[in-house]
């Protein structure tokens, strides 16, 4: 399109503006409140032991949650794509659901199941705690970022087609072998951009998790639900440092997608 | 020996692509199926291959029954239209791979890579990927890889389909080539008569579905089976219930019981070959085909009147192709052929 300087700079400046009063201000003043008591409150926050127990919480919802959302993405994308049947399309309603319901409902679903009176509230009462307890918030956290393989990985191996794996059966390939030689690596690209993606979801879900853990300090606190609780414990310094670390780890993932998409692209 | 299908069907919903369908293809032989896009070609080769499964028929390789063995032990190379390179490996990986499945070991399978590798002349780009090769190259790239695991039979789809006309041509020619040096029973899928007349020893003509007619090239261009056969082996011009190749049409100035009038209405020099373009009185358009002499001889111009006069003519009983063929798949060239020769 060929816009005339005037407007394309309009667009421009509208653009820049609009993400620097929605995104960059309220990040930046992050930093600036974090350090404004000098380097000192907000390391003492985070290497505090409820600090430090849910930075390790965090990455382990991401230990468990990412490898069997990707196991599962995958195994569902081939099923979607390669094997066509009248079930699909309510596979892949099914699939988007986690978008289209709010987390906090979510979170109620699952406290309802598990809770006192629900169907699977025998697991809880076999000794295996599910509610208030860690796998609890794993069921919420692989509920929450669920559909992000699937949904990276379908167009990709829709775009790639069947040649390949055809070819590799006919030069004496079984489905496994065909499956990790030649499709996987096609697809790869697009599986390691689901996998940033199910990761930044699975840090930063707040929701669901808030309500099947309830927060309890140094047991079922991730970094989010540790943040809430010290800000509302009026300790601002300890929630913006925990933030930081929480926009760092997003920030990584960012970058580690940018530089996905920018090998994908070559 | 070779490869024999025997009443084929096969549907995709409510299309037919495969109607009892039935073939034979010699040992060692380079068999080319023609046909338009839709006739059921291309799923007859798969079928073969085992990528497509038959509804119902057999499908038989060097006397083993094949019918519902998978694609891996049917002993099949498959080169396919778009190449079906696996981008993410190098020419020498991609050769390799059907090696690598069979557990070769690292120094036999470097050896027969780089045989067939000089065998395809894409010797010194064992290290490229696909995506650094030109079209051509690709193909080599992926026949080598059908050839490598040392196939029973060759299947290649529409091979050239993807290529221009130049490539194309040095291709075929080379594939027939290979072809008398390695003796492997091959099938190929092709849409141009050209190309199919070019290569093959053995020729199968199908349409809707249905095998139109089986020979060499010469018996399909001197004795079509019907009418869809006779146009799609050669050009053809309609005189009434007659069908005329246009060099089989003689262009004279002066009228006689066998001629009929027609208004010139377009001379096409094509180097050595001449296409006269003419009206007839009924309104049909036809042309013949003359050489230079010919025409200088004639003086022909645009827009004048000229007499035509068919050498060769042949008609089908009035029957078309699409019903007649239909019951019976398998003719004898002179079938329903009613043969019109005049002396010159």
């Amino acid at each position: 399109m060929a816009a005339n300087p005037a407007s394309r700079w309009g667009l421009r400046v509208l653009g820049l503006g609009y993400l620097t009063m929605l995104l960059l201000i309220p990040l930046v003043m992050i930093f600036y409140k974090t350090f404004e008591e000098g380097i000192g409150p907000p390391i003492d926050a985070i290497t505090s032991p409820d600090g430090l127990h849910a930075l390790k919480l965090s990455l382990l919802m991401v230990a468990i949650a990412v490898p069997l959302n990707t196991i599962f993405g995958v195994g569902c994308a081939l099923l979607l794509v390669r094997h066509k049947s009248k079930l699909n399309p309510v596979i892949d309603a099914v699939i988007n659901l986690p978008f289209a319901v709010s987390p906090v409902v979510i979170g109620l679903s699952l406290y309802l199941l598990y809770g006192t009176g629900g169907w699977f509230a025998f697991i809880g009462e076999e000794g295996f705690k599910i509610l208030f307890a860690v796998p609890g918030m794993v069921l919420a956290s692989i509920f929450v970022s669920l559909p992000f393989v699937v949904r990276e990985t379908v167009p990709v191996l829709q775009e790639i087609g069947t040649d390949q794996e055809q070819a590799a059966s006919t030069l004496g390939a079984n489905g496994w072998q065909t499956f990790w030689k030649v499709t996987l690596p096609s697809i790869r690209w697009g599986v390691a951009y689901g996998i940033v993606l199910t990761t930044a979801r699975v840090l930063g879900e707040f929701g669901a998790v808030t309500i099947v853990s309830g927060s309890i300090n140094g047991q079922t606190q991730t970094l989010p639900l540790f943040v809430e609780k010290q800000y509302a414990n009026f300790n601002s310094t300890g929630a913006y440092g925990a933030s930081l670390v929480l926009a760092l780890l997003a920030l990584i993932t960012l970058f580690a997608m940018n530089l996905l998409k920018r090998k994908e692209d070559a | 020996m070779g490869i024999s299908v025997e009443g084929a069907r096969k549907s995709f919903g409510d299309f037919q692509a495969l109607n009892d369908v039935s073939i034979e293809v010699p040992d060692g032989s380079l068999t080319a199926l023609l046909g338009p896009s839709g006739s059921g070609k291309s799923t007859l080769l798969r079928a073969i291959a085992g990528l497509e499964d038959l509804d119902s028929g057999d499908v038989t390789i060097n006397d083993e029954d094949a019918t519902r063995k998978p694609p891996q032990q049917r002993g099949v190379g498959f080169v396919f239209q778009h190449y079906a390179a696996f981008k993410h490996m190098t020419v020498y990986d991609n050769v390799a791979f059907g090696l690598k499945i069979r557990k070769w070991k690292k120094p036999e399978t470097s050896k027969r890579v780089h045989e067939l590798l000089q065998l395809v002349q894409l010797d010194g780009l064992a290290g490229r990927f696909p995506s650094q090769l030109s079209g051509g190259q690709r193909q080599r790239m992926a026949l080598a890889r059908a050839l490598a695991v040392e196939p029973q039979v060759l299947l290649l789809d529409e091979p050239f389909g993807a290529l221009d006309a130049k490539v194309r041509k040095d291709l075929r020619t080379w594939l027939r080539h290979l072809h008398d040096e390695m003796h492997v029973t091959t099938i190929f899928v092709t849409h141009d008569q050209e190309e199919a007349m070019d290569v093959a020893d053995q020729l199968v003509v199908m349409n809707e579905g249905r095998v139109e007619q089986t020979g060499s090239a010469d018996e399909l261009y001197e004795h079509p089976a019907n009418e869809f056969v006779m146009s799609f082996v050669g050009e053809v011009n309609r005189l009434g219930d007659d069908f005329v190749r246009p060099h089989d049409m003689e262009v004279v100035l002066d009228p006689d019981d066998r001629t009929q009038e027609g208004l010139v209405q377009r001379i096409v020099t094509l180097g050595f070959e001449v296409r006269v373009e003419l009206v007839l009185s009924d309104g049909t358009e036809v042309w013949a085909q003359l050489t230079r002499a010919e025409l200088q001889r004639l003086e022909l111009r645009e827009g004048q009147i000229a007499y035509l006069r068919p050498i060769q003519a042949k008609s089908f009983n009035g029957s078309s192709s699409s019903t007649d063929g239909a019951s019976t798949p398998h003719r004898t060239p002179d079938d329903g052929e009613a043969e019109v020769s005049a002396a010159v």
